[in-house]
């Protein structure tokens, strides 16, 4: 019996390819750049952009910083070989330390969002280098947790993985037939020695799905929720961390002033005559 | 005598008529090449479908310029397309046109628009209000846009009138990648409504989809036939643009309506009637406190 959670690994494989293809294409492009952290969700949309595009348009981007695991270096080499892309590594140790350093910055979360928008700065840098669309690795439970840093690793321009749960990341990932070292390790952003994502949300990506699919795919509420039989205080903090997070999901917010306001009422998708 | 069918599942480029008039005419030639005798488009296959404010720029009435090359072609095919019909008091529809020997015998403007979830098209789009019959040399067509299928009285309304056959168009956005499957699960609802129509009103059904990506939204493609027993007799596969080239032996309409004379036992007068009671009781409802909805 399947459970409430998964996919069919290969028709999502089919349609976010044939998706990864046009959306590049319409921004008159045919390569793509891709942030590895050694982690499952980056090597999953390196593995649809090699498929997509061929491993040689595909620009992998290492990134690490001096506090970084050596392991996750180690990892997304493995996946960048494996898929026999071009690689990248720059050390963004020196860019971040130079204003963490000045301005004596220690603060965890201070520290994560600035390391995670120096990324950002080189993969949209290295996006006109090599002449690619930066692509995105958020995945729907992390955007739905606000589990990510705005501007940092939320800004690309077209994301494959945002409407998968992480569960359904890891089907793809073995479907795609990705190194067993970064499927079976403890996801984590990598920001301090042994931090884990699972401890820094206080729950397990496991439960955090099951509640949001039910929430958000099934309409349930959460009274609903509590009577099939979830965790009433996860409820509740999942619920608060979906709404209070908005915010991270939509463009800045424009005062209308005038008959036609851009995001009110000018209506024209991004693939406007392109 | 069989008849050929082309239903050509496009890809149109947002808001570029000239660029998918372009792709028309080269599918055109092609299918006409091959022998067909109908060729199908699908929902606003000029057009492109999230148009949002693009709907006003769009707008063409039906004897437009831009339609020429293909009343041109229409000597040789019967052909079906998709596009933003601008009424002369500059309504906008969302329309299908039926052309044949240099002439638009006929068009369908959308019923039911839908808007809701991630669909705004009353926001866009004016309604059609009625349903009829497209008299073709080939046969006697009822035409119908997507969500007019998901209303059970379009078909019905057709069939009362003796279609030939349905031909649905439709923009249909992929969903559903959940187990067991097998494939989308829109694609497979799409089979139950598209198998029960052909079943219950005893027609061939053509349904011709697109594919290709709008900002994110994908479309489902599944450009398909159904036999007037119900059956699917021939289906595109896949997410990429392509024609569903089928033949169809007519003699099939007649052994399936001998069969089941489901159409020579239906009782109209008494749907008319039991309609007017249901009416007559939900306006008493309507003066109901408790409720306003009709």
């Amino acid at each position: 019996m399947s459970d409430e959670l998964d996919i069919q690994p290969a028709l999502v494989g089919e349609l976010l390819i044939s998706f990864l293809r046009e959306e590049v294409s319409s921004a008159g492009l045919s390569r793509a750049v891709v942030g590895l952290s050694g982690g499952v969700d980056s090597a999953v949309t390196a593995a649809l952009c090699a498929r997509a595009f061929g491993p040689e348009h595909v620009l992998c981007c290492l990134l690490p910083y001096r506090l970084s695991s050596p392991n996750s270096e180690r990892d997304a080499q493995l996946v960048a070989e494996r898929l026999g892309t071009k690689t990248r590594r720059i050390d963004i140790s020196c860019m971040a330390d130079g204003y963490l350093d000045q301005e004596r910055i220690a603060d965890s979360l201070r520290v994560g969002n600035v390391l995670a928008r120096c990324r950002m700065i080189v993969l949209y840098d290295l996006s006109v280098e090599w002449k690619g669309l930066v692509i995105g690795t958020s995945n729907k439970t992390e955007i739905l947790l606000g589990y990510s840093t705005q501007w940092g690793d939320s800004a690309h321009a077209v994301n494959p993985l945002g409407d998968l749960y992480k569960h359904q990341i890891y089907q793809l990932a073995r479907h795609l037939e990705l190194p067993a070292e970064v499927i079976t390790k403890a996801p984590s952003a990598d920001l301090a020695e042994g931090q884990t994502d699972e401890d820094d949300l206080g729950f397990t990506y496991e439960d955090a799905d099951r509640v949001l699919i039910r929430m958000i795919e099934g309409r349930r509420r959460a009274d609903e929720l509590v009577a099939e039989g979830s965790d009433p205080e996860l409820v509740r903090r999942i619920a608060h961390r979906v709404v209070t997070n908005q915010f991270k999901r939509l463009p800045p917010v424009i005062a209308k002033l005038q008959r036609r306001s851009i995001q009110h009422d000018f209506r024209y998708l991004r693939d406007w005559l392109r | 005598m069989d008849l050929r069918v082309a239903l050509v599942q496009s890809n149109p480029r947002l808001g570029d008529l000239q660029t998918n008039l372009e792709d028309h005419l080269a599918r055109i030639d092609a299918a006409v090449a091959d022998g067909a005798q109908l060729i199908a488009f699908p929902e606003l296959s000029l057009t492109g479908y999230f148009l949002k404010d693009q709907v006003d720029e769009l707008g063409q009435l039906p004897d437009a310029p831009l339609f020429e090359p293909l009343l041109e072609r229409s000597h040789h095919a019967s052909i079906v397309v998709g596009f933003v019909e601008r009424s002369p008091s500059n309504r906008l529809y969302n329309s299908l046109a039926f052309l044949e020997k240099g002439e638009v015998k006929g068009v369908h403007r959308k019923v039911h628009l839908v808007s809701y979830g991630m669909f705004d098209e009353e926001r866009d789009f004016a309604a059609g209000e009625r349903f009829e019959i497209v008299e073709s040399e080939l046969g006697r067509f009822g035409l119908l846009i997507c969500e007019d299928l998901w209303h059970t009285p379009s078909a019905y309304l057709h069939f009362l009138n003796d279609a030939d056959f349905l031909l649905v168009s439709s923009a249909s956005p992929a969903r559903g990648v959940e187990q067991p499957g097998p494939g989308l699960a829109s694609q497979r609802t799409w089979d139950t409504l598209l198998g029960a129509t052909s079943l219950l009103y005893r027609t061939w059904v053509f349904y011709v989809g697109r594919v290709g990506w709008e900002d994110g939204i994908g479309f489902g493609g599944g450009s398909s036939i159904f036999d007037p027993f119900g059956n699917r007799t021939a289906l595109l596969e896949g997410f990429e643009p392509g024609t569903l080239s089928a033949d169809i032996e007519r003699a099939v309409l007649r052994r399936a309506r001998v069969e089941t004379p489901l159409r020579r036992d239906e009782k109209p007068w008494l749907l008319a009637a039991e309609l007017e009671r249901t009416l007559a009781r939900m306006r008493g409802h309507a003066v109901d406190a408790k409720t306003d909805e009709r």
